[in-house]
């Protein structure tokens, strides 16, 4: 027979380790049991707009009787963890965001986690589906024929849109002796106003090494994270060859060696060349790029427009002015990134599918979009709110329509061949390589990805 | 009841070797078999394609970033392992000794260990930096008469994985310090006062004496270290941002960009395994190296 402090030990050492597992299953455990009344949940990562939606979900309550659940999980980083972990175990909630590539929104799709909205936005002759900008519908959108054999149609709904365009600081450029009203509309120009820059500094720095503030840098932007690099690329890619061409890169018809890519990488070297590039650009990270140009530090940023919340909040005095960045051709319009902003998706599995597409439906109608527009300072995915846009916003609504965006695109380029072309324009920043050099270690890259497809 | 005694015995480790097994076991084995598979995270693991050992061969012989960063990882090592444990030895042996405030010391020296790596990254950024930051080092460098050594250590690509070392090494010492320190106090001072008595002078003590007993701790910390500084990576995304067209790339950042912005699941797997196994193979051979080493002492 055990004695009684022994089975008492026994006892413990088996059921500590049960209550500790049984706790964390407890957290892994569906967020909704069923309820008498139904319960909208919600996962989000934007942090800023966090009181905006638990306002929305307040009023929708009143509204409907339907409680909406908004979830926040930030940073992004994080939240796209946790939505991918949870389409694993089963998990998703009832509306949900995909942060990622086209080909990662692909896969949710074919997996079976996302609701095809098509049907819904077709409705009453596309009502819905009318009441927002085609560029944030088409990021949302896969084409008939669409490389990633995804089912033609509508899988998300944009709740807002941006455009990532360049800022000038016109307080800068009258102290440069130009007109603040008129940016750069040339690449010349551009390099004209990089070299003024430059003999107002002669090469110093925000501070100088004699600790006297301030001297004035060239463009700042959040560039030791590669995808803003690839953004601007992208836009000059455009510019100088036009879409067609650059599909058929993507398409491997055309070799990143072609004279046009080694032109677009040799922009590059010209803009740091004369000046138009902040020191330590290719490590900046965003948040100190907003700083910076928030600070009458820079002369130029390049930022989407949820940078207007960010500098106001910075420096509500700032004066500054929106542009697309300067034309390097004539050939082909210039192009920017720009689409949906954010955008939620409805889990197919749910059993509340057809109450969220409801609320979705709600949360885009004109009255929801306006106090997203006045509380959050992002433009309206909602067309008809557009004129609610204050004038800053409103300028970067204008690039609308030069504006486009890979996820739209019919094709994708490997991650592999857009991180060695974006490491590699880091490198022709830093004078370590030459465009030409670049274009051809990219060009093996993307051979090496086509042999991979083959 | 011999049996008795063993299954007793059994059964009071098996909650721990279950916990064991749940949390640490079958999660390895599973990033393990997620190596063979060309998988993005997203599909059911049923959908994803078996790949075989081809993730492990891409590494191996495509993929010269994956080596850059081990070679960036072992530059920042090494100096880690020389600069950071010769001060943790240095600092520990003076307060070793009978100094003043040699307990408010202490408490110094183990501050930049217990703060948060992001922290020290983005503070050391603002020190250091002459972009954005306050630019104290080339003011420091201008102020005593070195205006020609002034430099932008965090952008200039030469630099940039040095300034990372030395940040890291600053970030890192207070723990080499605490080993040291222990390892110090557990040697009998009889050992110093017989050689004092023979005529051995304190160069003699400390290479006779210090340095043979310091040994197993010695190794210790280089095991330690070269652990610690092989996965570091948060430091560096708080200094320069990230990889720094790869002269500041470590394993670990290679493995967060192939998983978070290539969704390739599967390869960041196969790159992990990799990593840790050169890991334990690295500490295998230092604990080899310890044992040959180690005083005979009976």
């Amino acid at each position: 027979m055990l004695s009684e402090g022994k089975r008492f030990h026994i006892l413990s050492v088996f059921i500590i380790p049960v209550l500790f597992l049984l706790s964390l299953s407890a957290g892994c455990s569906p967020a909704n049991k069923s309820n008498a009344k139904t319960t909208i949940t919600i996962w989000h990562w934007m942090t800023d707009r966090e009181p905006a939606f638990q306002e929305l979900a307040k009023r929708y309550e009143a509204q409907t009787g339907i409680k909406v659940n908004f979830e926040l999980y930030a940073p992004s980083d994080i939240y796209s963890q946790k939505v991918r972990a949870a389409a694993q175990g089963a998990n998703l909630p009832d509306i949900f965001g995909i942060l990622g590539e086209k080909r990662d929104f692909a896969s949710f799709v074919k997996a079976g986690y996302v609701l095809a909205l098509e049907p819904y936005m077709e409705e009453n002759s596309a009502s819905w589906k009318n009441d927002f900008f085609p560029e944030a519908l088409a990021v949302n959108e896969f084409a008939q024929g669409n490389s990633y054999a995804v089912t033609p149609g509508i899988y998300a709904v944009p709740i807002d849109i941006m455009t990532i365009q360049m800022l000038y600081n016109k307080d800068l450029f009258k102290q440069l002796g130009l007109n603040p009203d008129r940016p750069p509309r040339t690449f010349v120009e551009l390099l004209d106003i990089g070299k003024k820059i430059s003999s107002t500094n002669r090469g110093g720095s925000a501070m100088d090494y004699g600790g006297k503030a301030a001297n004035m840098q060239g463009m700042v932007s959040g560039w030791g994270d590669i995808w803003m690099i690839d953004c601007f690329a992208n836009n000059y890619a455009l510019n100088i060859m036009g879409k067609d061409k650059v599909i058929a890169t993507i398409k491997g018809q055309v070799p990143y060696t072609d004279p046009d890519w080694i032109k677009v990488f040799a922009l590059f070297k010209q803009m740091q060349d004369s000046g138009v590039f902040a020191r330590g650009l290719v490590t900046m990270i965003n948040k100190t790029a907003e700083q910076l140009f928030a600070n009458d530090k820079a002369v130029f940023a390049f930022n989407g427009s949820w940078g207007v919340n960010v500098y106001h909040g910075m420096n509500p005095k700032l004066n500054y002015g929106v542009m697309l960045p300067p034309k390097a051709s004539d050939i082909y319009p210039m192009a920017i990134w720009g689409g949906a902003g954010s955008s939620f998706m409805v889990n197919a599995r749910s059993k509340n599918k057809e109450e969220a597409v409801k609320f979705l439906r709600w949360l885009t109608d004109r009255d929801q979009q306006a106090y997203l527009v006045e509380a959050t300072n992002n433009l309206p995915a909602n067309k008809n709110c557009l004129s609610l846009a204050p004038e800053l916003l409103a300028q970067f609504s204008k690039g609308m329509d030069n504006a486009t965006h890979p996820n739209a695109w019919e094709v994708w380029e490997a991650s592999t061949v857009i991180e060695a072309r974006d490491k590699g324009i880091q490198s022709i920043i830093i004078g370590e390589k030459t465009p030409e050099q670049v274009a051809s270690e990219v060009q093996k890259v993307k051979v090496r990805e086509l042999a991979k497809k083959r | 009841m011999r049996i008795k005694n063993i299954l007793e015995n059994y059964l009071f480790i098996t909650p721990a070797v279950l916990i064991f097994a749940i949390f640490y076991i079958i999660p390895f084995i599973y990033v393990f078999r997620l190596g063979f598979y060309d998988w993005d995270g997203i599909v059911p693991l049923k959908d994803a394609v078996f790949v075989g050992f081809a993730n492990f061969k891409e590494m191996l012989f495509q993929d010269p970033s994956w080596w850059q960063a081990m070679r960036n990882a072992g530059w920042v090592t090494i100096i880690a392992l020389i600069f950071q444990n010769a001060i943790a030895f240095l600092l520990a042996w003076a307060c070793d000794r009978e100094i003043k405030m040699k307990n408010f010391y202490r408490v110094i020296f183990f501050i930049p260990p217990v703060l948060s790596e992001i922290v020290v990254g983005m503070v050391w950024r603002f020190i250091i930096n002459d972009v954005e930051g306050a630019n104290m080092i080339n003011r420091m460098l201008t102020a005593i008469g070195l205006p020609n050594l002034v430099h932008s250590w965090l952008n200039d690509p030469n630099t940039a994985l040095t300034t990372v070392a030395i940040v890291h090494s600053w970030k890192g010492f207070g723990w080499g310090f605490l080993i040291f320190l222990a390892g110090l106090q557990a040697i009998p001072s009889e050992l110093y006062e017989a050689a004092h008595i023979d005529g051995a002078n304190a160069w003699r003590s400390f290479k006779n004496i210090t340095v043979p007993l310091m040994m197993p701790v010695i190794i210790l910390v280089s095991i330690l270290t070269v652990l610690g500084t092989m996965q570091a990576f948060v430091l560096i995304i708080g200094l320069v941002g990230g990889e720094f067209a790869g002269h500041t790339s470590v394993p670990v950042l290679r493995i967060l960009a192939v998983m978070r912005d290539s969704s390739r699941f599967g390869y960041a797997c196969a790159q992990g395994i990799s990593f840790g196994t050169i890991l334990v193979i690295i500490s295998f051979i230092q604990y080899r190296f310890s044992k040959e080493r180690q005083p005979k002492t009976a």
